[in-house]
């Protein structure tokens, strides 16, 4: 925690690497550049990583997996403007997620609008949801601001379900029309140009909830979230700077979904549901709330890790375990939701925290 | 001198990152009333809270309190008060959804007798409002309430915050009086800012300034030198208590944070 | 008419429903401030320890006293449960909430899992006696038993719980620290023993949701409880954390407009006029209907 408002750093920005000799020192802040250029190039690479991945880097299945982790990577970080850097417990968040997914789907399927139009339509429809249920969430705090988004997600789910005027297609879920997109985003073979769209997305959200947690605006809400009433008393209105981080944070959210949208090739209804906000919060805190990096890491992992969760829980070594371990351990939900209690219990700061752990650590095998 | 009931050695305290108490030491006598006197802002309240075992959880607490042999800051708040400190906190903090009957029952102990009789005969109006919702007391009947409650068990030290705070000039004297009669069975440590309920019942006083003890000793004396009762506690000895401009935020930590910043 | 009735006294019965699960929640989170997500855990562990008695614990059955048998197994069984969830995962964190809300997340997303691991994801058909499934003629609408048995049941329960509170020392030490915890402590009790009991009882409660909600249903699955919850929730808002009566009045309010409007207007209506309702009582009264002011 940053010890007084004032003069608190924009952010407790965690160095991912172990330490390095000084000569290496001056290249860590291009750092994030480097790995944006990795991950950039990365579909050129045709290696095979048996176990990690089911086909090699470059094929469709790879790309558009690693893109869902990408776009929920973006997701979580943008999350944390709300959980990590802001203290507020939204319960909420899928649905300003969701709003990107099926507005896009239904501005391009249903209503025929070019993929262009749709997406800005769609990002700022989100935004103004955002600011309008933020506006009215925003009256409560802390358990109750949490009940409350909740509250407002389950609407969101419920006009999806019931397939008000049948433009959600209900349980069904929407396909989206590709007809009428570029054709550099259609099909197997531009999985790619998908995946780099996601890069991009995600590269957007860490730069924007870098640069406000930077500002002023940033170190305001480093303070609310470390004691509101030092905010107050500095004659600032704590529900004006929450506002603004509620509307930011709904507005990447609904972005995020148009990126979904695109890659997953439309809208399902379990994306509404509560639990793609529970498993937001997971990733954060799993990552490390309030760093840089830490949401992004845990929610690339946590994705991934789902998906891959299933394929470990049927696999042999699995199910030749005795039934009352191989039911449990074949439910990804079940191994996730139990590393995410222990790592409260026994990382409190998650992934991000690992190197300020282990760094005495490594500290005293470098020098016996 | 005899040996003190309570020893405060090296208490420092720190909530939300703020060094709120540096290093305080003093000690309570076992007969009498203590006076912690200060400022607003300078962490008398804080200092009461972290004695009972009250400090928020973002607040971290240093330091040695011993009651006798005990040393308090190790044990629970509950465990604290069982082993006879009393805490009367600022703001009466009387449960105002239950009746006054429920607010004394609550402090009924098990294999104890609670001293109905001693309470009542200081202040017979509990007797007589048992049944009324104590958030419609007065606030001088929630201040004999909230003192009342703690009377019912035996106590080998009280703590009390401000119990004259927000009083009309009238009660402030009731209070007086009955803080003066428990004195005479009970040792007491009182936060009060009025310094003619101090002239009335202090006999040690303790000084805070900015989260430091700035001055012990013998309370009529530290009264007698009108210097240094301005420079210390910023009034002149007879000024009121209700001369005070701050329009009394929240009980807790949140009011010592605004003075030491 | 006999629709009216009809749609009064089924939303009563949703009502039922919403208020056992509602009241632990309230409880759990006016004294504890703990908003508790494993409590559709609770309710989950009621009806599948409810559905597994029936089948197979001695002496239990799906008709007769074997049923009350197999109820009185799933709602021991939720405060079992509840119990251990406090003791090993709650008291921990205490005082800690954003921990506390966090491991009930994980538990929740776990717990379900769990069952779904254990009895599969899709619906079991609940054994429930045979008079649950006729209708009884109020006034002339035939009304569901299993909606009745919800209203008794949870009618008892409210009584139950008004009693306890009213009349018992640990009731008074909960009342107490609903509106201050703080100072409860202060006068030497400790208040964590009445955590483990808030958490037993609103346990008892959700499992007893669970089995008469399976009744209810006639069938019982793991994600039964999750949906359940987020009603409950709202209506805990709605009445005031901490406030059983409230949670009682805005039970009964948030069941009945979503009968009536589902019914009158489009299906799925009713759910979202609940929460506009929210909206509008958070605009008018933030801290609900009756109930201490919500705090962080």
């Amino acid at each position: 925690m940053t010890n007084s408002m004032v003069d608190a750093p924009p952010a407790r920005v965690p160095d991912e690497l172990t330490p390095r000799p000084a000569r290496w020192a001056g290249l860590r802040p291009y750092l994030p550049l480097v790995a944006l250029l990795v991950a950039a190039i990365l579909p050129y690479s045709t290696v095979n990583l048996p176990g990690i991945f089911e086909g090699p880097l470059n094929s469709p299945g790879t790309l558009q997996l690693l893109a869902i982790c990408l776009v929920v990577g973006g997701l979580a970080a943008g999350y944390d403007l709300l959980f990590g850097r802001t203290g507020m417990l939204s319960f909420g968040h899928a649905l300003y997620f969701a709003a990107g997914v099926y507005g896009t789907d239904i501005l391009v399927t249903r209503a025929g609008l070019p993929l262009w139009q749709a997406g800005l339509l769609t990002v700022t429809g989100g935004t103004i949801l955002a600011a309008l249920l933020g506006a009215v969430a925003l009256r409560t705090v802390g358990i109750a601001f949490a009940m409350v988004t909740l509250a407002f997600a389950q609407v969101g789910a419920i006009l999806v379900a019931r397939d008000f005027g049948g433009l959600t297609g209900g349980e069904e879920g929407l396909p989206l029309d590709v007809s009428g997109l570029p054709a550099a985003l259609v099909g197997v073979t531009n999985t790619v140009n998908l995946y780099w769209l996601a890069l991009a997305y995600l590269a957007l959200v860490v730069f924007v909830v870098h640069r406000v947690s930077g500002s002023p605006t940033g170190r305001v809400l480093a303070g609310l979230r470390d004691d509101e009433r030092r905010i107050g008393v500095l004659g600032l209105d704590p529900y004006r700077f929450k506002l603004v981080a509620f509307t930011l944070s709904g507005g990447l959210a609904a972005a995020g979904g148009v990126v979904y949208c695109l890659i997953v090739g439309g809208a399902s209804p379990h994306i509404t549901s509560s639990e793609l906000t529970l498993s937001l919060l997971v990733m954060v805190v799993l990552g490390g709330p309030g760093t840089r990096w830490g949401p992004v890491l845990g929610g690339v992992l946590y994705m991934y890790l789902d998906h891959r969760l299933t394929a470990f829980g049927s696999s042999d070594a699995v199910n030749s375990l005795p039934a009352f371990l191989s039911h449990p351990l074949s439910q990804p939900l079940f191994v996730l939701g139990t590393v995410f209690i222990l790592a409260v219990y026994f990382f409190p700061g998650g992934l991000a925290s690992l190197r300020t752990r282990l760094h005495p650590l490594l500290h005293s095998l470098r020098r016996p | 001198m005899t040996e003190p009931i309570l020893s405060v050695q090296n208490l420092s305290v720190r909530i939300a990152g703020l060094h709120i108490l540096q290093g305080v030491s003093f000690a309570v006598a076992p007969n009498g009333v203590t006076v912690l006197l200060g400022r607003n802002g300078v962490g008398k309240t804080t200092t009461l809270r972290a004695i009972v075992g009250l400090t928020p959880r973002n607040g971290e607490v240093r330091g040695t309190v011993r009651m006798g042999a005990q040393d308090l800051l190790a044990r629970p708040t509950h465990r604290l008060v069982r082993g006879g400190l009393g805490y009367v906190p600022e703001d009466r903090c009387v449960f105002a959804g239950l009746t006054v009957a429920e607010n004394l029952r609550l402090a009924e102990r098990r294999g104890t007798t609670p001293a109905y009789d001693k309470v009542f005969a200081l202040f017979p109006e509990l007797d007589r409002r048992g049944r009324q919702r104590a958030g419609s007391l007065s606030g001088g009947q929630q201040q004999m309430l909230a003192i009342g409650r703690v009377l019912l068990n035996d106590n080998r030290l009280l703590l009390v915050d401000e119990p004259t705070k927000g009083l009309a000039p009238k009660v402030v004297t009731e209070v007086a009086e009955v803080l003066e009669r428990v004195a005479e069975s009970v040792p007491v440590l009182l936060v009060e800012q009025n310094l003619a309920v101090v002239r009335r019942l202090a006999r040690d006083a303790v000084v805070l300034s900015a989260g430091q003890v700035a001055w012990t000793g013998d309370a009529q004396e530290l009264l007698l030198e009108t210097a240094l009762t301005k420079s210390l506690l910023g009034v002149g000895s007879e000024a009121p208590v209700s001369a005070r401009s701050e329009p009394g935020p929240p009980a807790g930590p949140a009011r010592t944070k605004g003075g030491t910043a | 008419m006999n629709t009216v009735i009809l749609l009064a006294l089924t939303g009563l019965g949703l009502a039922a429903l919403y208020f056992l699960v509602a009241s632990g929640l309230s409880l759990v989170f006016g004294l504890a401030d703990v908003l508790n997500f494993a409590h559709g855990l609770f309710l989950g562990v009621g009806a599948y320890a409810t559905w597994w008695a029936a089948g197979n614990l001695p002496g239990a059955g799906s008709d007769g006293f074997g049923f009350v048998v197999a109820v009185a197994f799933g709602v021991l069984a939720g405060a079992l449960v509840a119990v251990l969830v406090e003791l090993v995962l709650i008291r921990p964190l205490y005082s800690r909430t954003i921990e506390q809300v966090l491991v009930t997340v994980g538990l929740s997303l776990a717990g379900v899992a769990l069952l779904q691991a254990t009895w599969g994801a899709d619906p079991r058909t609940f054994p429930r006696p045979g008079w649950t499934r006729n209708v009884t003629s109020v006034f002339g609408a035939n009304v569901p038993n299993a909606g009745l048995l919800l209203i008794v049941a949870a009618v008892l329960v409210l009584a139950g719980l008004l009693a306890f509170l009213q009349f018992t020392r640990y009731g008074l030490i909960i009342r107490a620290g609903v509106e201050n915890r703080e100072m409860v402590t202060a006068l030497g009790i400790d208040v964590r023993k009445a955590f483990t009991l808030v958490f037993a009882i609103g346990g008892a409660a959700a499992a007893l949701a669970g089995a008469l909600g399976g009744v209810y249903f006639g069938t019982v699955s793991p994600g039964q409880g999750g949906s359940l919850l987020i009603f409950a929730f709202i209506v805990v808002v709605i009445g005031g954390m901490g406030s059983v009566v409230g949670s009682a009045y805005a039970a009964v309010a948030v069941g009945l407009l979503q009968q009536f409007v589902n019914y009158y207007g489009t299906s799925g209506l009713g759910d979202v006029c609940v929460v506009g309702l929210l909206a509008v009582v958070l605009l008018l009264r933030p801290q609900g209907l009756a109930g201490k002011v919500a705090h962080a």
